[in-house]
């Protein structure tokens, strides 16, 4: 059995106890192979390694089948690390996802991240079956009636008491009904989340309207939020960002941004335009992450640099973010 | 046909509460064939809830209608002019009815009166049993004519499972077991052969995994300009 908080923190992982000192956070995101890889993690993890204060799992992200999530963190704590493993709905139902919770509190995760899920007609299985038991609403509650009153959902004790976990829920500020994602966002943390991790910020103005009404609503008080921000590589990525993901608004600025960082270059030498934009994305990066740390009710950042991991240590370097506070 | 119960009437009460004028509408199609929203069951239950409420204190004074088919325009549309004199319509007919009315009036407010239970038939009278899920993929041909994914309580494709015993569901003994009764015919018709290929996973994109579902015939549309709602 883990061993239980004996102090004020909820399950005192890295990531609480730098938020509650009062630290500004960042996190990094670890997308796991399409393998039994465990080298993969570990490189990765090296390339996150002293550059944020939790390292975020995706779970079978996108719907496409990857090495669990829980598996991942496990091979994160023994590089030392703090892992925070996704867990979507969409595969799991009550029994699957309090087993699993048991089982990653057991081989030392500490933070959880409660997600919906992508609809399975994006990935790489459209024809399986969705679960969706739960939604992440009721995923939150769960956890939170696990950790702090030791009950299975079904209201059962658990013995021994409950798993005890830092509990993330997301936001995306950019979805519709715009007016009601700061409700939404209410109901996230009156269910028990900790903290909010939201989409990708490609759009700060409306960011800041959506932080506004948070704001306004007293929700930053109750809840750690980290702002989501990602380097662009390429235009055609900035493209497929805004035309194809669902809920996601790119600011026109940043794909003529992308642009012009190629203007000048050759089209022919693929490498050097390459180059160019994942400076320009970078730099895109550490600008946004600037321009978010001056918006009221921000306690950190969440970096989502999709299969480009070595970007994590430039922006946050760029930012000003290193060295990370280190608390015992 | 669609198979729907009458909800308890503590709950069509509490779902009325502080509405003093109610139209009930029934519907004459499948709720009227399995006895649970038809001209009968409305007036039953008009009635119920004119002397319950007024036992309470709080009478409500309801109306009664029933449509030919609650789920269909036209059927629906000469309800419209009468629906302002209400607080609240209360549906006898299927979820699909509810929702035929709240598309077409959006300003009513439309409360559901039956539990829409499954799509099934009546195996005698006073019994109804489920036999389909809509599934989008018919395999009636791989199971000899019985369905394991309305019938099955685990929807397995290669049955029966270890809880099958004298010829009924470990999950519910008033249930048949699916795959005993797909056995028994398939062996009756001679083809038992086809129950030992392995059926592989089904696609269940066309079933409500999917998302919500939608039939166009382009054959049967009509001209743009011709089209309702």
């Amino acid at each position: 059995m883990n061993e239980v908080a004996h102090n004020s923190y909820k399950s005192g992982s890295n990531l609480e106890r730098v938020l509650a000192a009062g630290h500004f956070a960042v996190t990094g995101e670890l997308g796991p192979p399409k393998s039994h890889d465990a080298g993969v993690i570990r490189r990765k993890a090296g390339l996150l390694k002293g550059c944020v204060d939790a390292v975020n799992i995706t779970d079978n992200q996108t719907a496409i089948v990857r090495m669990s999530s829980i598996a991942a963190g496990v091979l994160l704590i023994q590089e030392g690390m703090d892992p925070v493993i996704q867990m979507t709905c969409r595969d799991r139902n009550r029994l699957s996802m309090q087993s699993d919770l048991l089982g990653a509190a057991a081989l030392g995760v500490k933070n959880v991240l409660c997600l919906t899920g992508d609809h399975q007609s994006f990935g790489n299985h459209p024809t399986a079956k969705n679960v969706h038991d739960l939604d992440s609403i009721q995923l939150i509650r769960m956890v939170k009636d696990m950790r702090d009153d030791n009950r299975f959902q079904c209201g059962e004790e658990i013995p021994g008491g409950g798993p005890r976990f830092f509990i993330g829920a997301a936001a995306n500020p950019f979805g519709d009904p715009f007016e009601f994602r700061p409700y939404r966002l209410a109901k996230k943390v009156t269910a028990g989340a900790d903290f909010i991790q939201t989409q990708l910020i490609y759009d700060i103005p409306r960011f800041r309207e959506f932080m506004k009404r948070v704001v306004d609503m007293g929700l930053h008080e109750k809840v750690f939020i980290l702002a989501g921000v990602g380097p662009l590589k390429s235009v055609g990525m900035a493209k497929y960002m805004r035309d194809q993901v669902p809920g996601m608004i790119v600011a026109d600025e940043y794909i003529e941004r992308m642009e012009a960082a190629v203007k000048h270059i050759d089209k022919a030498d693929k490498k050097a335009r390459a180059e160019a934009w994942q400076q320009e994305g970078i730099r895109i990066c550490i600008e946004q992450i600037q321009q978010i740390r001056e918006i009221e009710g921000i306690a950190g950042i969440h970096i989502m640099a999709i299969e480009w991991e070595e970007a994590i240590r430039p922006i946050v370097e760029g930012a000003g973010l290193l060295p990370r506070p280190a608390i015992q | 046909m669609i198979v729907g119960e009458q909800k308890p009437l503590a709950e069509i009460k509490r779902m009325l509460a502080g509405f003093s004028k109610v139209l009930i509408v029934g519907c004459g199609t499948c709720v009227t064939v399995c006895m649970a929203g038809g001209e009968k069951e409305v007036g039953i239950l008009a009635s119920a809830l004119r002397m319950s409420t007024r036992l309470d204190g709080a009478p409500i004074d309801c109306d009664e209608e029933v449509v030919q088919r609650q789920c269909e325009w036209e059927y629906i549309d000469p309800l419209g002019a009468r629906l302002a004199n209400y607080d609240a319509v209360l549906s006898l007919a299927c979820g699909i009815g509810v929702q035929t009315l709240v598309q077409r009036f959006p300003n009513v407010w439309v409360v559901p009166g039956l539990n829409t239970t499954f799509l099934g038939m009546p195996p005698e009278q006073g019994v109804w049993e489920e036999r389909c899920q809509a599934c989008g993929e018919c395999i009636l041909d791989q199971t000899g004519g019985i369905c394991p994914i309305a019938r099955c309580s685990k929807q397995l494709l290669n049955g029966p499972c270890g809880g099958s015993q004298n010829g009924v569901c470990e999950v519910n003994p008033e249930t048949p077991c699916a795959w005993q009764l797909i056995y028994e015919r398939m062996t009756a018709m001679g083809k038992l052969e086809k129950l030992l290929e392995i059926q592989p996973p089904k696609n269940w994109s066309t079933a409500r995994h999917g998302g919500p579902r939608r039939i166009i015939r382009e054959d049967l549309r009509l001209p743009e300009d011709y089209r309702t709602a």
